[in-house]
């Protein structure tokens, strides 16, 4: 950890870090500049391969590996774009926001050396509709870059053009899914489209595209200054380079912090956040997002943070989004908070999540004001079996996998809600 | 339906797209900055804009849920009250206001100053309990600084 040195957020706590004259100052542009002078755009896309960048969104799907995806000129004549996404929404998610606000240059650089690997000339910023100060703050970046000519026609001098539109949203969990953001960028609902055909291939406007998140996006101008194997240099092997990790809950100290891939989650919670708050003791951990399984105490305290790490315990690095829960948190309340959430977000596209999570939200009701029932313990692990799997977009299995999780690690809490004499309602 | 500088501010998105049907939420947003909330007029403005159907227009007006489709107050208190709020004192807060103003999520104040809503997670875990007021995000919201903050919003 002591020789850690962050990059994404370097600049961050500077005063106006998010003003063109800073971010220059401070070496800014400078990845650009050298990416259009000495690489080709085919020799980006090498470079971010293999250094082994996998998306930050949630996924983690090497980046690299996504850009390969896209047909060549020849194959599909036309345009292609490149769509980043800043739609993160997934309770307890807030690590883009401090890119969006405080270093949204470092975010248009990557967005250029990234499109012009991809030989886009558009690319458009879906920024959520809940972050208004963040979009004028990208919007006023963008009219930067594009007065110093790092946007527009001929950039420096290397005949690409680009343009990148800022595109507010409106308040939608399930645009942040990468076709229902395409969707809702066309004017539409945002209902996920079903794969195949994949965006690489049929996206923006029938077009080619490749959606990335802020975070991936972010990396790339590191990635082009000093080279796939410097970044490939911090983590573990195939989980590389700097991370964001958001922490809410509570603990003494939340907040962004940047470390490297594969910290311990207890090197976050107990030296960057300065441990549980209030002296109590640490009951569980949601590590990455609302949607990745929950963590008991002793779990999360032997746990790595990087993709494989998580999956290896049966959870997700995912966003990255570590909620922290003391032992007076009620875990059924917890879970039917978010099973809420979810039935609140569900498009309703598909009957299993739509439905699907109505019924469980209405039983965890019943469950945290001590009215569940005999045997609802099973029939939600029924429900939460009926939709695995089993709708078009991922929402339906991130309301279940952390339900799933709940009742299995913390099932006793569940039971004890039974009410006294139930027995007859199912 | 606007003044000339927001007709000249809509021509400006619509022409940033390679197809100008893009500029749907966009021109939304702009509405209801104008008028407070998305009218049927407003639906069918948006529509004839954009070469849509109002049903389409309606259809994607009613998915989001931060376009209002019935008036609000001038100022609309968006309360955040998933997990990590939640854990942190949301519920506090939204009691803090209605003993305050009076309202439940759904409700308008009499003057109709305030309207609050209960909103899902807006991003802002990490300084829980959080709000938004309008465009401002209020955030580390304690029994002192809530009021304060209603106190000091000038209509």
């Amino acid at each position: 950890m002591a020789a850690f040195e962050p990059i994404l957020t370097r600049i961050v706590g500077l005063e106006d870090s998010h003003r063109l004259a800073v971010f220059e100052r401070e070496g800014g542009y400078q990845a650009l500049r050298k990416g259009l002078k000495d690489f080709t755009p085919a020799e980006v896309t090498d470079e971010v391969k293999a250094s082994q960048l996998r998306g930050r969104g949630g996924a983690g799907f090497p980046a690299g590996v996504k850009w390969g995806f896209l047909p060549s000129q020849e194959k599909s004549p036309g345009p292609r774009y490149l769509v980043c996404n800043a739609d993160e929404s997934e309770p307890g998610t807030f690590k883009d926001r401090v890119i969006l606000r405080d270093n949204p240059h470092l975010l248009l650089e990557g967005c250029i050396l990234s499109s012009y690997a991809l030989q886009a000339n558009h690319c458009f910023i879906y920024i959520r509709g809940e972050y208004p100060e963040e979009t004028q703050i990208l919007e006023i970046a963008v009219e930067e870059a594009r007065a110093a000519g790092y946007l527009g026609r001929n950039i420096l001098g290397s005949g690409f053009d680009l343009e990148i539109i800022v595109h507010r949203g409106a308040g939608a969990y399930i645009c942040g899914e990468e076709t229902a953001l395409l969707e809702s960028l066309e004017g539409k609902r945002g209902y996920p489209r079903i794969k195949p055909p994949f965006p690489a291939v049929v996206g923006l406007y029938g077009r080619p595209t490749v959606i990335n998140n802020v975070e991936t996006l972010a990396c790339v101008p590191s990635i082009i200054e000093r080279g796939a194997d410097w970044f490939a240099s911090i983590g573990p092997e195939k989980n590389t380079g700097p991370k964001l990790f958001c922490v809410s809950g509570h603990v003494e100290r939340p907040g962004t912090y940047e470390g490297p891939m594969g910290m311990p989650l207890r090197e976050l919670i107990e030296d960057l956040c300065g441990g549980v708050w209030k002296g109590r003791r640490l009951k569980a951990v949601i590590p990455g997002g609302s949607s990745t399984p929950v963590l008991t105490a002793e779990e999360a305290m032997a746990v790595n943070m990087d993709f494989d790490s998580l999956a290896a315990v049966g959870s997700m690095l995912g966003s990255a989004a570590v909620i922290v829960m003391d032992e007076t948190v009620d875990i059924v309340a917890a879970a039917a908070n978010l099973m809420r959430f979810y039935h609140h977000e569900s498009c309703g596209q598909c009957t299993p999540c739509r439905e699907g999570t109505g019924w469980l939200e209405k039983m965890l009701n019943r469950y945290e004001h001590g009215q569940g029932r005999v045997g609802e313990i099973e029939d939600m692990l029924d429900i939460c079996d009926n939709i695995a799997f089993k709708t078009i977009c991922p929402l339906g299995d991130a309301a279940r996998m952390p339900l799933e999780a709940f009742l299995q690690k913390f099932r006793g809490e569940f039971e004890a809600r039974i009410a006294s004499g139930a027995g007859g309602g199912r | 339906m606007f003044s000339p500088e927001v007709h000249s501010e809509i021509d400006a998105i619509v022409a940033r797209y390679p197809d100008p049907r893009s500029a749907l939420l966009p021109l939304l947003h702009i509405a209801q900055r104008e008028m407070g909330w998305i009218s049927p007029e407003s639906m069918i403005w948006a529509a004839e804009r954009l070469d849509l159907s109002p049903a389409h227009v309606e259809g994607v007006v009613t998915f989001y849920s931060m376009y209002f489709t019935k008036p609000v107050g001038r100022h609309v208190i968006q309360l955040c009250r998933t997990l990590s709020c939640d854990i942190r004192g949301a519920q506090g807060v939204r009691k803090l206001i209605h003993d305050k103003l009076g309202i439940a999520p759904g409700e308008t104040t009499g003057d109709g100053k305030f309207s609050l809503v209960e909103v899902e997670c807006i991003g802002a875990c990490g300084t829980a309990p959080a709000m938004m007021i309008g465009d401002a995000l209020h955030e580390n919201l304690t029994p002192e600084s809530v009021g304060a903050i209603l106190d000091r919003v000038e209509d």
